[in-house]
């Protein structure tokens, strides 16, 4: 246990003197802040938008820069020591592989959940002052612990990458191909398949595709529970055949633990 | 008896149908220290790694003090063995005080006792004015200390150095061989993997020749040198030729060095003695094999050796 703390710490520190906790903190805030004070300036006013809105965009800008700066923060973790030579080092000293790997997934995770805390927390606070209604709170604190399950289960899928590869170069191009494909490609995808084939697919069987892409999870979570009028595309029609909160939250929470558990696997696999 | 700290037996590692390194055998006692040596493939990072359980052996026995290295109950025994990688380039944007401590911690010292043994171990390698800067602003002698004091962490009981005076200067050299002799009376065995023969001789107790993944030859430099039979220099001053002319002593003469005698170890003495009887003589020079005339002996038996079992390979394979 003490092994792991010592490797989480040492992860957690290099966030802070690479500027990643600051950097990710200030995007999130003013991305947020911005949102939620310029969130309706496309229907001509300037002002606290409502809380839907507000949320559903930024639910929606979310999901494509979390996914994407914890692929960043993490890809070269494992690759990068490899390419140094200090992966082999710690492999000698007392120190398993499950203990490195979740000490730094501990450290790393931090960085993104702390920043995501920090960074949406400061305009949901600023919200809840605006409008003085304990349900910013309550959207924003499901808006936030989604948020970084999120970015939690992509560090774990970056320990995928920077594990299967032996370059450095290579790990980001597939961090970028996974970003890509998860992010974007996988919408179109459904889209197309609920468009294109006919009587292809119910609503239940759209859901159910939906829970094989963790960005599409997160969606779920926070737009389910706002008007419709917020939301488009796919989505629309796979919130109608929801699940429970708590079932799109467990299901998140297996996009993390199950990449985890598949990079330990990897890892002990993995010849040096 | 005592138990030997690292034995081998039989051990090989083969990465699919390629044998990095086919049956070895060996044992080192406590308070030893062993040269590996042969050039680049030639099993020695293998065996390090072997050792160090970091790869379990596809072949035989690998047992490091009384355990299998790569099993779960040589956890414990693993904060007793120190390690310096070949190449390792540590975390550039840490300073070296930053680095060190976090290594020592995960050896198993609490938070503050890290640190002291931190500056303790710069101290000793002598890098402790440059302990705040990062490692990023190291040269590569500094990095390579650095590294050695990485190794040191906890007083080893085993230290495997891959290459450990690449990079530094003489001084630090004698420094190195210095903290290697003191950890050696402490009781701690060491094996030294080197490419830079000149110089280790007067450190090891024993050396083992490896050549792509087979063992050639292991023993004190003493016995290396009779199993080679190396011829002894002699070189006389003062005699003006007179050796030429000398029927017994003449044979010994080669035609690339006129002036040295190339004696087999067994006749040194006769030798030295008819060479004593000569009027005129002013001084001597003798000259045993080193150690980097025995490696290449023993490396060129093996050049002429390898061929049939190569071709065999071709043969095989196509």
């Amino acid at each position: 246990m003490r092994q792991i703390f010592t490797v989480a710490n040492k992860e957690f520190h290099d966030g802070l003197r690479n500027r990643w906790l600051i950097s990710i903190t200030l995007i999130f805030a003013l991305l947020s802040i911005g949102l939620t004070y310029f969130g309706a300036a496309a229907s001509g006013a300037v002002g606290v938008a409502s809380l839907s809105t507000t949320v559903a965009s930024l639910a929606s800008l979310s999901v494509f820069l979390i996914p994407l700066i914890a692929l960043l923060l993490s890809y070269d973790s494992f690759v990068g020591e490899q390419e140094s030579g200090t992966l082999l080092l710690l492999l000698t000293y007392p120190l398993s592989k499950s203990q490195l790997l979740l000490g730094k997934f501990i450290g790393q995770g931090s960085i993104i959940a702390l920043a995501t805390l920090l960074g949406f927390g400061a305009s949901a606070v600023l919200l809840y002052f605006q409008l003085g209604d304990i349900e910013v709170l309550t959207s924003f604190s499901i808006f936030i612990f989604s948020a970084i399950l999120l970015g939690l289960s992509f560090t774990a899928i970056s320990y995928l990458i920077s594990l299967s590869v032996s370059e450095k170069s290579k790990a980001a191009g597939f961090a970028l191909i996974t970003w890509f494909l998860f992010a974007l490609a996988f919408d179109l995808a459904l889209l197309a398949l609920l468009v294109g084939v006919e009587q292809g697919i119910s609503q239940n069987g759209l859901t159910q595709l939906m829970m094989l892409n963790p960005t599409d999870i997160f969606r779920l979570v926070n737009l389910a529970g706002l008007d419709n009028s917020d939301v488009n595309g796919v989505l629309s029609v796979a919130i109608n055949a929801s699940l429970p909160q708590e079932q799109l939250i467990a299901a998140l929470l297996a996009w993390v633990v199950l990449p985890l558990t598949l990079a330990i696997f990897i890892f002990k696999r993995k010849k040096l | 008896m005592n138990i030997p700290i690292v034995s081998l037996s039989d051990a090989g590692k083969s990465y699919n149908d390629l044998d990095v390194l086919k049956s070895v055998t060996m044992q080192l006692n406590q308070g030893e220290v062993m040269g590996l040596f042969g050039h680049n493939g030639a099993g020695k990072t293998t065996i390090m790694k072997l050792i160090l359980g970091v790869i379990s052996p596809s072949r035989g026995k690998v047992e490091v003090m009384g355990m299998a290295p790569d099993s779960k109950e040589a956890w414990h025994s693993r904060s007793k063995v120190g390690y310096l990688p070949e190449n390792v380039s540590f975390y550039e944007q840490l300073t070296g005080l930053e680095v060190l401590s976090y290594f020592t911690k995960l050896k198993g010292f609490t938070n503050k006792k890290a640190k002291k043994q931190a500056i303790d171990l710069l101290e000793q390698v002598g890098i402790t004015h440059a302990m705040k800067r990062q490692v990023k602003t190291y040269s590569k002698g500094m990095r390579q200390r650095l590294g050695l004091a990485q190794a040191f962490i906890g007083e080893p009981k085993l230290l495997l150095l891959d290459e450990p005076t690449v990079g530094l200067d003489p001084i630090a050299t004698r420094d190195f061989y210095k903290t290697v002799d003191q950890l050696k009376s402490n009781g701690s065995s060491v094996i030294l993997c080197s490419h830079v023969l000149p110089g280790v001789e007067q450190h090891i107790d024993r050396a083992m020749i490896l050549s792509t993944g087979q063992l050639l030859a292991m023993g004190t430099l003493a016995e290396l040198r009779q199993q080679a039979a190396l011829p002894v220099a002699i070189k006389p001053s003062g005699l003006n030729g007179s050796v030429a002319n000398d029927n017994k002593l003449n044979r010994f003469l080669t035609a690339n060095c006129p002036d040295t005698l190339m004696v087999p170890e067994q006749e040194k003495l006769t030798v030295l003695s008819q060479l004593l009887n000569h009027e005129g003589l002013a001084d001597l020079h003798v000259e045993s094999a080193n150690l980097e005339q025995v490696y290449q002996h023993f490396l060129s038996l093996t050049e002429n050796s390898l061929q049939e079992p190569l071709l065999q390979v071709k043969g095989a394979t196509s």
